[in-house]
């Protein structure tokens, strides 16, 4: 059992080496663990919800990391450009990023 | 307090215009750009707050006193991200720029403030505002401590990127400042020496391109961000701390009550001595006729009896200011997010209706950065619910005059503290409840966003706190000096006319006994009546009228009030008074607010009809229970 499982750890390791877009990963904003730093790729909102996000930084290519989640565990805290913006999961949702993954 | 935003002209600029000179500067840029800081700043407190017309967002204007140049005119836009109109505020600062709002003069130059900490993002901001040609000087706010973090910029090099000056300041601080009266006193004229370089400016209204063209001026100015703010880091790192976070947050929010009942409630009492020993040194000096009945029983009691929570509601002020400009309320919003969410808000409700504790208001207007309009409409109704220092008159007299002392947990927490603050739970239990129905009936919306921007962590500033103490005090005394003075004055006349008639059979006694079968069943006699109706006006008024009406009815005359409500009134009834005022809509400004930032009569008279049945309601409950249980 625990080697099945440590192999299925391994090979889940390996797929990541051989993605398509090399050491970045396509993935949600609000799948992204504490701690890393995705690249926006694309905001899927309301008009102007996603107007003011873009004001606020939110535009493809900004680097963004999640700093923190409020005690409940959500909204999640991201720094973007060096400010700190708290986001539900919902709106999470919404903004697609490349996702580094450090090896 | 019932009024605290009443609209007042702006002092325009006048005379002739001459071209090219400046007459008028607008203050521009992001939110948290530490631009209203800079306002107070630059204007002292010469400034005046009104709304743009039509809309519902503040228009600050002040004169330039602060850098000794009162002959120009400062207009504070709101915070903005961008020109385009995404959003009111942004929408009247466009408005503003191109001079195409009514009553607000025509900037003829701008000061744009950026915060240099993060100065990245913030020039996306400077491309659409340099494109609209006025003379601009750009002030990079706190440099002081972006360099002391070991960020730089080149200034120079910025400023011909830019084409128009630029300056290192520190509103905080008041450092750099001399660069502005500079800027205002070289006229418009440029200066060669920056405009030789031919600047590119971005396609306007494309986002990315502002933030590329934003990106590629911090680089080719060297601008280099300081380190990331470890302290707010770490401050962050136990006030949202999972279990020390909502810790932190109850213990803030206790804390302010019991600082504002412990510290205050001494500070109301010594005043309201000072208060009437003056009375009695001026009494004597008036005679013994009508005059000093009316100056003394009518006036002095009145305006003395709401003046004495002055101490009170301006320490609830402080209290408030200072959890907003350090930052914490924000904090206090994301731990509170859960919570409202529950019943359909979002934790931006929080900090309205956490001012609501105050006074309703500012709360009211405070409710502008919930982006959702179902959102702010729920939160702006369910606002008076909140247990506002204008009803603390009246639960602090009758809870002194019914609820005897007793210690419940030590002397720390006595029977009196607990009646108190179950009338502000139940306050907050009308206002959750309401806020639910309210969303799960007409104003359902879709899960709305939360966008919250976390400021970092700031000593708040004793000009700044000073300043909103003042403002609010200001409010509260020109309240109380005009309606608390001329319902003061109209209820002495009413209740002495017919002359040498007794109370009972004064114009304001035949008033009381048409409505006392109406509220006979809530145990309140024709006294209080009529209170009810004269603090339609503002809650506070009651008390001056029940201080009014007691002091001309020779039965009670020569008693306290506190003695007087005893002697007129059962348990029953005084609490039935308090649990009707934790739940009616008596303030008029309340009223005018909500019809200013809803832009219909529709919602306060919606919000009218339901708290005052829900008053009555209530109100006739307790006194029934109790008048049963008591005997």
């Amino acid at each position: 059992m625990v080697a099945i499982a440590l192999s299925s750890f391994f090979e889940a390791e390996t797929d990541v080496d051989f993605d398509l877009s090399g050491a970045w990963k396509l993935s949600l904003l609000s799948e992204l663990p504490i701690g890393t730093t995705g690249v926006v790729e694309s905001l899927d909102l309301p008009g102007e919800i996603q107007h003011h996000l873009m004001h606020m930084g939110f535009v493809p290519e900004a680097r963004i990391t999640v700093v923190r989640r409020a005690p409940a565990g959500d909204p999640t805290v991201y720094s973007i450009d060096g400010f700190e913006v708290a986001l539900r999961r919902d709106t999470a949702k919404a903004i697609r990023v490349r996702e580094y993954e450090a090896k | 307090m019932s009024s605290c935003c009443t609209p007042e002209p702006i002092d325009l600029p006048s005379g002739p215009r001459l071209p090219g000179r400046i007459h008028t500067v607008a203050l521009v840029g992001p939110p948290n750009s530490g631009k209203s800081t800079l306002f107070n700043r630059l204007t002292g407190l010469r400034q005046k707050v009104a709304n743009y017309p039509g809309v519902t967002v503040e228009q600050r204007v002040g004169r330039l006193n602060g850098i000794g140049r009162p002959d120009l005119v400062l207009i504070d836009l709101p915070g903005i991200y961008g020109l385009d109109s995404y959003s009111e505020d942004a929408r009247v600062a466009v408005d503003v720029l191109h001079g195409e709002m009514p009553g607000t003069p025509v900037p003829d130059a701008i000061l744009l403030v950026l915060d240099s900490l993060h100065l990245r993002r913030q020039l996306m901001l400077a491309a659409p505002v340099l494109a609209l040609g006025l003379p601009t000087l750009v002030l990079l706010n706190m440099s002081d401590l972006m360099e002391a973090r070991g960020g730089q910029i080149d200034t120079l090099g910025l400023a011909q990127e830019l084409g128009v000056p630029v300056a290192k300041i520190s509103a905080t601080r008041g450092a750099g400042l001399d660069s502005i009266n500079q800027f205002l006193n070289r006229k418009s004229d440029p200066d060669p020496s920056i405009v030789a370089n031919k600047i590119e400016l971005p396609v306007l209204g494309n986002l990315r391109s502002y933030r590329q063209w934003a990106q590629g001026v911090s680089s080719r100015t060297r601008y280099k961000a300081p380190i990331s703010n470890q302290t707010t880091k770490r401050i962050d790192g136990v006030l949202l701390h999972r279990i020390w976070g909502p810790l932190v947050f109850l213990a803030v929010v206790f804390a302010v009550f019991q600082v504002v009942f412990a510290i205050g409630q001494p500070l109301s009492d010594g005043f309201g001595n000072i208060i009437n020993a003056a009375g009695d040194r001026i009494a004597p000096l008036l005679g013994h006729g009508w005059f000093e009945s009316l100056a003394i029983d009518g006036v002095w009691r009145g305006i003395s009896s709401v003046l004495v929570f002055l101490p009170q509601i301006l320490l609830l002020f402080l209290f408030i200011g200072v959890l907003e400009d350090s930052g914490y309320l924000a904090r206090a919003a994301l731990i509170a997010d859960r919570v409202m969410r529950a019943i359909g808000l979002n934790g931006k409700a929080f900090i309205p209706l956490l001012s609501a504790y105050a006074c309703a208001v500012p709360a009211i207007m405070a409710t502008r950065t919930i982006e959702n309009k179902r959102d702010r409409f729920a939160t702006i109704l369910v606002a008076p619910f909140m247990t506002c220092s204008a009803r603390l008159p009246i639960y602090m007299l009758m809870i002194a005059a019914f609820i005897p002392n007793k210690p419940i947990l030590g002397d720390f927490f006595g029977l009196r503290a607990a009646v108190m603050l179950s009338l502000y739970v139940l306050g907050f239990i009308a206002a959750l409840a309401t806020a639910w129905l309210l969303k799960s009936s007409i104003l359902k919306a879709s899960s709305a966003p939360f966008i919250l921007e976390l400021p970092q962590y700031r000593l708040p500033t004793f000009r700044s706190l000073s300043l909103r103490l003042v403002d609010r005090g200001k409010v509260f005394l020109r309240q109380a000096g005009t309606v608390i003075l001329a319902v003061t004055l109209v209820l002495w006349i009413l209740s002495h006319v017919p002359f040498h008639a007794e109370l009972q059979s004064s114009i304001i006694g035949h008033i009381g006994h048409v409505i006392e079968p109406l509220i006979r069943p809530l145990g309140f006699n024709w006294k209080i009546g009529i209170g009810l109706l004269t603090s339609v006006m503002a809650r506070e008024v009651i008390v001056s009228t029940l201080g009014t009406l007691y002091g001309a009815d020779p039965t009670t005359h020569s008693l306290g009030l506190q003695a007087a409500l005893r002697h007129d009134l059962t348990l029953g009834g005084a609490m039935a008074l308090v649990v009707f005022f934790a739940f009616a809509m008596q303030c008029t400004s309340t009223l005018a607010i909500v019809r200013r930032e809803t832009n219909s009569w529709r919602w306060p008279a919606l919000q009218f009809a339901y708290m005052s049945v829900l008053a009555y309601v209530a109100a006739l409950a307790t006194n029934q229970i109790i008048t049963a249980f008591v005997r």
